[in-house]
C-alpha cells in the first residue's frame, strides 16, 4: 500500500531510484542536487539499495560511468545540477548516439558567473540538443512519480534513449511536501527488469562507438532523430498508465482554464504552481486568462501544442533563461517557430525572468497580462521584456 | 623470444584482427594484439579517442573480437569504472555474463598523462578491478604529431618545433607509472612489444591482480618519430637497453626491474636514428645522458629496497 508522508522532493528521489532497484549510481555532489544523492548513498551504505554507488571525482566522470555500467547492461542513475550539467556535456551526446537509457535528475540551477547555486534554466537549455528525452516537474509528487516513469521509458525497447527530468533547484528540490511515495508492492510489474539488447558481453562481442565518418554520419544523425521523435507515443502511453494505476495523471502539455482564454500564459517548471494563483486572480476579476505548462521539453509535443494554443488571441510565454544576443528566452523561440506555420497563430509575447533564484510572484505574473496588452495592442517590435529587474 | 614463447602467443589466436588501417611499423598496434592475446577472449576493453580507435573502428568494420566500446578521449578510466561496477552490481543479481571479465580502459600519452588524467587518478584511487593500459608513442600522433607531457626532452613536435630560441620539447617526460604508483595500487608495470614475453607476462599478472593495475607500454611510432618502420623492434629494445625506458614492475609497492641492463648503452644510437631528435647538440644530448643514467641508478636502488 502507498502511503502519505512528508518529504523532501529530493528524498522523494531517492525512493523512486530504490523503488526502480537501480545497479548502479555515479554521481559527483553539486548544490542543489547533493541531499538526492547523499540519500542515495544512505540507502546503499544500509542495505536497502542492492547497488554499485560510484563517488566519481567529477561530474564528466559521473555521467562517463554511466556510459560504461549503461553499456554493460546494467540499470543506471545519476543527478546533478547547473555547472555540473556543463561539465557532462559532451558526455551527454555519447549517451543519446549510443541509445544508452542511462536515468538522470536535475536540480535546475544558475550557470556562473557570477557563481548562483539557485534556480534557474539555464542549465537546461545548454543541453537543449544534446539527444536525450527531457521533462519538467513542478512538485516533489511530479519529480517522484516521473523519475519512477522515467526508467520505464528510457528503457523501452521501442525508446532506449537516456531521460531526463528537471526539477527546479530549491524551489522544488529542498522543499518539504506531502505526497504519496508507492510501495514496493504498488509497482509490481510496472517496470520491467532491463533487458538491454546488444550489452557489452564477451558471450556475444560489440564494438560499441566506432567513428563515423563523412560516409556515414548524417545516416546516423537520421537515424538518431527519427528514433527520437516517436518516441513521445511511448511517453505519453507510459504516463498514462501511470495515471491508470495510480490515479495521478501527466500529459506533454498541461492546461489550465484554457478552454474560453483569450490569453493564455505558458510556462515550464514550478513557477507554472505561482502563476496557477495569478490566472484564478484574473479570472476573478473577469479576465479571460488561461495557463499552459510544457512539461515535455524533448521531443517537442508540437501537436499537442498547436492543438491546445489553436483558437486563442494572445500567447505570454515565460522564460528562466535567456540567450544572449538571441530572440529572448529559448522556450518562447521555440514556441515561435513552432506555431509559426499555423495558419492562425497568437500574438506572442516574451518576458525573461526568475533567473538565479530570483522570487516571482503572483502579481508580477499579474501584471505580465497587462504589460502584454499594451504591447499587442501598440504594436511594439520587442523582442522579449525581462521582468524584476532593479535599475 | 623462446620458440615456445612465440608458440604460445600464436596458439592463443587473436582478438584484435588483421586489416585495421594502423601505418607501417606502428608499435602501438602491436602492443595491442600482445595484449589482447594475453587477456583472452574474456575481456571487455573501453578504449580512448586516438590513433588505435581510429585505424580499428571505422563504422561499419571493427577489428575488435572481445567487447569493446569507444565514448571520448579523457574519459575512458571513468567509463571502465562504469563497465565493472555494472558488471558487479548485475552478478550479485544474478543477471550478465556468468564468467569472470576483465575490464581494461586503454589510451594513448595524451589520455592518460594529460586530458584523462584527472578521470585516470578518480578511478586508480576509487580501486576498482581494472587494468589500466596506456600505450605511450609520446605524442598526440592522431592529431598530427603535437607534444604531450610523454614527450621527451629535446624531441621535435608539431607543437615544439625546434628554433632559433627553442631545442624543441623543453619539459622532461612526465613519470606516469611513478603517479600511478603513488596511488598505492596493487601492481604497476612497464612493457614493450620488442619484449613480447615479458609484456605477457605482465598483462596475465594485471589480470591476476584484484584492484587497479596500471601498464605503460612504449609503443614506437615511425611516422611521428621520423624512424624507419622496419626499425621499430629494434628501437624498443634500444630504448630498453639504453635505460631510456627500463621495463620493471612494481608489486605491492615494490620494485623489480625485469629487464636488467648491467652496462647501459649510450643513447647516441637511439637519437641518431630518429628524425625528431636529428637537431639536437652535443650539450642537450650530454644533457639527456646525463639524465637518463640518473634516473636508471634511481630505479635500480628502489629495486634493491
Amino acid at each position: 500500500m502507498s502511503k502519505r508522508v512528508g518529504t523532501e522532493a529530493s528524498f522523494a528521489i531517492a525512493d523512486a531510484v530504490q523503488l526502480a532497484d537501480v545497479d548502479v549510481v555515479a554521481a559527483y555532489p553539486i548544490t542543489p542536487q547533493t541531499h538526492i544523492v547523499e540519500r542515495i548513498s544512505e540507502l546503499v551504505a544500509d542495505g536497502d539499495l542492492d547497488a554499485e554507488f560510484i563517488c566519481v571525482e567529477s561530474e564528466h566522470s559521473a555521467m562517463s560511468a554511466c556510459l560504461g555500467s549503461s553499456a554493460a547492461g546494467a540499470r543506471t542513475y545519476t543527478a546533478t545540477a547547473g555547472q555540473g550539467l556543463e561539465l557532462m556535456h559532451e558526455v551527454l551526446y555519447i549517451a543519446s548516439s549510443c541509445r544508452l537509457p542511462i536515468v538522470m535528475n536535475v536540480s535546475n540551477r544558475a550557470l556562473s558567473g557570477p557563481l548562483n547555486v539557485w534556480g534557474d534554466h539555464s542549465d537546461v537549455m545548454a543541453t537543449r540538443d544534446c539527444g536525450w528525452i527531457q521533462y519538467f516537474t513542478e512538485n516533489a509528487q511530479e519529480v517522484f512519480d516521473l523519475t519512477l516513469c522515467a526508467f520505464k521509458i528510457a528503457e523501452d525497447p521501442n525508446v532506449l534513449f537516456p531521460v531526463m527530468v528537471h526539477m527546479d533547484g530549491f524551489n522544488v528540490s529542498h522543499v518539504v511536501e506531502a505526497l504519496e511515495i508507492l510501495e514496493p508492492d504498488d509497482l509490481k510489474g510496472f517496470i520491467p527488469p532491463l533487458n538491454y539488447p546488444h550489452p557489452l558481453d564477451p558471450n556475444r562481442p560489440v564494438s560499441m562507438g566506432c567513428f563515423g565518418p563523412p560516409v556515414i554520419y548524417t545516416e546516423c544523425r537520421k537515424a538518431q532523430e527519427e528514433a527520437l521523435r516517436p518516441t513521445k507515443q511511448t511517453i505519453i502511453k507510459v504516463w498514462k498508465e501511470f495515471g491508470e494505476k495510480f490515479g495521478r495523471h501527466y500529459n506533454p502539455v498541461e492546461t489550465y482554464r484554457t478552454e474560453d482564454a483569450d490569453t493564455i500564459l505558458l510556462c515550464m517548471g514550478s513557477f507554472s504552481e505561482t502563476a496557477t494563483g495569478a490566472i484564478d486572480a484574473l479570472r476573478d476579476k473577469g479576465v479571460k486568462a488561461g495557463l499552459i505548462r510544457l512539461r515535455l521539453w524533448r521531443p517537442f509535443p508540437f501537436e499537442e501544442l498547436r492543438s491546445a494554443l489553436s483558437s486563442v488571441k494572445n500567447l505570454i510565454v515565460f522564460d528562466r533563461a535567456l540567450s544572449y544576443g538571441g530572440p529572448g528566452g529559448p522556450v518562447c523561440s521555440e514556441i515561435r517557430s513552432a506555431l509559426y506555420g499555423a495558419r492562425q497563430r497568437p500574438a506572442i509575447v516574451n518576458f525573461v525572468g526568475g533567473l538565479g533564484g530570483r522570487d516571482v510572484t503572483p502579481q508580477q505574473f499579474e501584471q505580465m497580462f497587462t504589460r502584454a496588452q499594451e504591447i499587442i495592442a501598440n504594436n511594439l517590435d520587442i523582442e522579449y521584456e525581462m521582468i524584476g529587474v532593479r535599475e | 623470444m623462446k620458440e615456445e614463447t612465440v608458440q604460445k602467443l600464436k596458439d592463443n589466436g587473436e582478438l584484435f584482427a588483421p586489416g585495421h588501417r594502423s601505418c607501417i611499423g606502428c608499435g602501438e598496434v602491436l602492443a595491442v594484439r600482445q595484449v589482447c592475446k594475453a587477456l583472452g577472449k574474456d575481456t571487455i576493453i573501453a578504449n580512448a579517442t586516438g590513433c588505435m580507435e581510429i585505424v580499428s573502428s571505422p563504422f561499419p568494420t571493427t577489428n575488435w573480437l572481445v567487447p569493446w566500446i569507444h565514448t571520448l578521449f579523457e574519459n575512458t578510466a571513468a567509463v571502465a569504472a562504469g563497465i565493472e561496477s555494472g558488471l558487479k552490481a548485475m552478478k550479485r543479481k544474478g543477471r550478465g555474463p556468468a564468467q569472470d571479465v576483465t575490464v581494461v580502459a586503454m589510451g594513448g600519452d595524451g589520455a592518460t598523462a594529460d586530458i584523462g588524467f584527472q578521470a585516470l587518478s578518480g578511478a586508480l584511487e576509487r580501486g576498482h578491478n581494472f587494468i589500466y593500459v596506456c600505450y605511450d608513442n609520446e605524442a598526440y600522433m592522431n592529431t598530427g604529431i603535437q607534444r604531450s607531457s610523454a614527450t621527451p626532452l629535446g624531441a621535435m613536435t608539431s607543437t615544439s618545433p625546434p628554433g632559433k630560441k627553442s631545442i624543441g620539447q623543453v619539459t622532461w617526460k612526465k613519470d606516469m607509472p611513478a603517479i600511478a604508483v603513488a596511488h598505492n595500487i596493487p601492481y604497476v608495470a612497464t612493457a614493450c612489444p620488442s619484449y613480447a614475453a615479458d609484456l605477457v607476462k605482465k598483462v596475465k599478472k594485471a589480470k591476476e591482480t584484484p584492484g587497479p593495475a596500471y601498464l605503460h607500454i612504449f609503443s614506437v611510432c615511425p611516422t611521428g618519430w621520423r624512424s624507419k618502420p622496419e626499425l621499430s623492434i629494434e628501437l624498443g629494445r634500444l630504448a630498453v637497453e639504453t635505460g631510456i625506458f627500463p621495463l620493471y614492475e612494481v608489486e605491492q609497492g615494490k620494485y623489480k626491474i625485469t629487464k636488467n641492463v648491467k652496462e647501459l648503452k649510450s643513447i647516441r644510437d637511439y637519437l641518431k636514428s630518429q628524425g625528431r631528435f636529428r637537431h639536437l647538440t652535443d650539450d642537450i644530448v650530454d644533457q639527456i645522458q646525463q639524465q637518463v643514467t640518473e634516473k636508471y641508478d634511481q630505479l635500480r636502488r628502489k629495486a634493491e629496497m
